[in-house]
């Protein structure tokens, strides 16, 4: 089992050792393989390979001696993990109480219905990821909405639209 | 590091920023940033350098300014200018502007700093907002950082610094509202080597930013008052549990411990001292319980983020079974005041049981957006129509919501309650942690308990049934209230629902769950009614 593990991330990328599996092992380095990081190093193995994919939180599980249901049972706790892969561009619309008022379940529902997928979704050409967000702490210009990690205030549906339209006509096919 | 190097860094860093006669201060929170802020300071930068200004004009990134619904906001010294939305064509003409020519035109909007926003606020856990470069531990120093710290581990006993917490009156400003001081005796006084003092950031509440301004604008003042508390407690050790949503102020943070660490102000030994005291930073991922403080512990030490009953207390048996203090960020943030001028100078502030000032990070349907900070007992009234400038677009203000999903509302009719943690609590409400949003007569209370009642269920972490189960019930039942497809025994057994989740939960967001249903059937229960299916 162990070697199993261990040797399947070279596999992944053919050849070459897989340099995310890098970046995590260098990770797990700095944290002394402390148990009580898995939270850190869960949030470092998705900012390398996007989402957790299960062959990483095996990855983790053994590298920390953990329980393999530990490591599940705190990836899918969280909020921030994604078990699934996400689009090229992801928009987050912020359904947090001042956004709500002044209309970001509006902004939410038009995309929607534009994209034809579900908050937490992403498009069958993977272009889009669409995903709300509890409060991002911008409320002094609500509504705010993230395109790709960049947030933008006093958002309408009609300018949400737009900025997704351009995505769509830009996006490679 | 000793007194004389702190005092000497003081008076450089004093020295330096005196000599050029003007700065240019530029909001650099995420509130602004968002608006741009970022290209604001780049152009200034570079027009400054252009029009050969460097010896003259320095231009500092600061923190928040508060008026976050204007940003980006710069502002202008000796003369205190204060520009709202700046743009980048607004730059040539504020450039010119600084020689006193006239040209009004290009200008941004100028801030009026007698306007009841900033006349009416007091300033002691916002002093340095806005003021200093959150990235530079001198200008902390410069402003008389960790001179309280050096006076508390050379000058006073752990007693002596928590009978002066306790004297200020201090409560938790998570939103529960216990008194600061009792909590730390309670922590100081347990046995063991090993405690913990923990700094709850994980700001969850839905419309409330205060936490996240602090940190990005002053992060060094939360270290300072962390390490006032660990001393005072007996703990070596702190841990700062802050959201990943608020990325820069991590990142400040992680910069703010480094640079303390350089100048051996965290450590072994600090001040040549025998106290000890290290902070490392645990980032959250998104779970909304992880606030309450048994979750939030679990949550550190690597967990799935799900809460255990009380007693025992964290004070008794917290971080891996030993003794651990938590507080909210705004409580560290006042710490370091109530040191300097001590406890009295502090609970002659605010009033009767609420002492000292609260941030308010006040939103919604509200014409100046932003975060406030006023003394404890100022009536809503004030906060909303003067402070806030009443409802956008001449509307009217139907009610005000505190506290996010634990909370309630507060009916217009109420407006003149002060703030304070016992008044609102008799409203069906609570202080929280300081969110305040204004609604105005188009909101829907119905459609608004049923949002909180959306955010409840899913934030649930499942492990007790009347809050995963309860919730669930409970938002099917507002559902069929706003689909119209509700009766009177709906209605009735939405009520009895809500008295049972909140008797019988685990923890503290199933206890408040229903709080925003039940507060607003106390006031707007004719709009329940109204939705009724007639029969």
């Amino acid at each position: 089992m162990e070697t199993k593990t261990l040797t399947k991330q070279p596999q992944k990328s053919g050849q070459k050792v897989d340099k995310r599996f890098k970046i995590l092992e260098v990770t797990m380095k700095r944290n002394h393989y402390r148990q009580d990081a898995l939270i850190e190093i869960l949030h470092k193995a998705q900012e390398a390979f996007g989402y957790l994919e299960p062959d990483v939180l095996e990855y983790v599980a053994h590298a920390l001696k953990l329980p393999l249901s530990r490591v599940y049972g705190v990836a899918t706790f969280y909020h921030l993990f994604s078990l699934k892969p996400s689009g090229k561009h992801t928009c987050v619309v912020c359904l947090g109480t001042a956004c709500y008022v002044k209309g970001s379940d509006k902004i939410l529902a038009a995309l929607q219905q534009e994209l034809g997928i579900k908050s937490g979704e992403t498009t069958a050409d993977k272009q889009i990821s669409l995903l709300s967000a509890r409060c991002l702490g911008a409320c002094g210009i609500a509504p705010a909405v993230v395109f790709d990690g960049e947030v933008t205030g006093k958002q309408t549906a009609e300018n949400v639209l737009e900025k997704i339209k351009n995505w769509q006509q830009h996006g490679e096919p | 590091m000793n007194l004389e190097e702190l005092l000497a860094i003081q008076k450089e860093t004093k020295q330096k920023r005196q000599q050029k006669p003007k700065q240019i201060r530029c909001c650099i929170a995420s509130g602004c940033l968002s608006c741009g802020a970022e290209s604001v300071k780049k152009s200034l930068d570079n027009a400054i350098k252009e029009a050969h200004l460097e010896q003259e004009v320095e231009v500092l990134g600061v923190g928040c300014m508060g008026i976050c619904g204007r940003g980006p906001s710069i502002e202008i010294d000796p003369e205190t200018t204060l520009y709202h939305n700046v743009t980048l064509e607004n730059i040539p003409a504020i450039i010119t502007s600084l020689n006193q020519t006239k040209t009004s035109e290009n200008l941004p909007p100028q801030g009026d700093l007698n306007h009841p926003f900033f006349a009416y606020q007091k300033l002691i856990v916002r002093e340095n907002s806005g003021k200093i470069d959150p990235d530079n531990i001198d200008d902390y120093i410069a402003e008389g950082g960790y001179q309280q710290l050096h006076h508390v581990l050379l000058e006073m006993t752990p007693n002596d610094v928590i009978k002066e917490v306790t004297k200020s009156g201090l409560r938790g400003r998570g939103g529960g509202g216990y008194p600061t001081g009792v909590k730390w005796a309670t922590v100081a006084k347990m046995p063991g080597q090993q405690k913990y003092v923990i700094c709850n950031a994980d700001e969850g509440d839905p419309g409330a930013f205060m936490d996240r301004a602090v940190l990005e604008s002053d992060p060094h003042r939360i270290l300072e008052g962390m390490a006032i508390a660990a001393y005072a407690v007996g703990a070596n050790h702190g841990y700062i549990y802050i959201r990943a949503e608020y990325p820069l102020a991590i990142k400040r943070l992680e910069k703010a411990i480094q640079q303390a660490k350089r100048y051996g102000l965290m450590g072994s030994q600090i001040f040549d001292s025998p106290f000890d005291f290290k902070i490392d930073i645990r980032v959250g991922a998104g779970a909304f319980v992880c606030g309450e403080e048994t979750a939030l512990i679990a949550s550190v030490e690597g967990k799935r983020g799900t809460p255990r009953p009380r007693p025992p207390y964290p004070a008794e048996s917290g971080l891996w079974g030993d003794p651990t203090l938590i507080n909210n960020v705004e409580t560290y943030a006042n710490i370091v005041p109530i040191i300097r001028e001590g406890g009295d100078w502090y609970a002659s502030i605010g009033t009767e049981n609420s002492k000292g000032t609260k941030v308010f990070a006040l939103t919604g349907k509200i014409e100046n957006n932003g975060l406030i900070e006023v003394p404890m007992g100022t009536s809503i009234r004030t906060i909303v129509e003067e402070i806030g400038g009443g409802v956008l677009d001449q509307g009217t203000v139907k009610a005000v919501q505190t506290g996010g999903p634990s909370g309630g509302c507060i009916p217009a009719h109420l407006l003149d309650t002060p703030v304070e943690y016992d008044s609102l609590q008799k409203l069906g409400t609570i202080m929280g942690s300081g969110g305040m949003i204004v609604m105005d007569q188009d909101t829907s209370m119905v459609e608004i308990a049923r949002f909180y009642m959306d955010f409840c269920q899913e934030e649930s972490c499942g492990k007790c049934i009347p809050c995963r189960a309860g919730t669930v019930q409970l938002y099917d039942l507002l559902t069929k209230l706003v689909e119209r497809k509700a009766t009177q025994q709906d209605l009735d057994q939405l009520e009895a629902l809500c008295q049972m989740v909140k008797d019988t939960s685990l923890c503290g967001l199933g206890m408040t769950a229903p709080n925003p249903v039940i507060s607003t059937l106390q006031y707007f229960r004719d709009e329940y009614v109204s939705l009724l299916q007639v029969t």
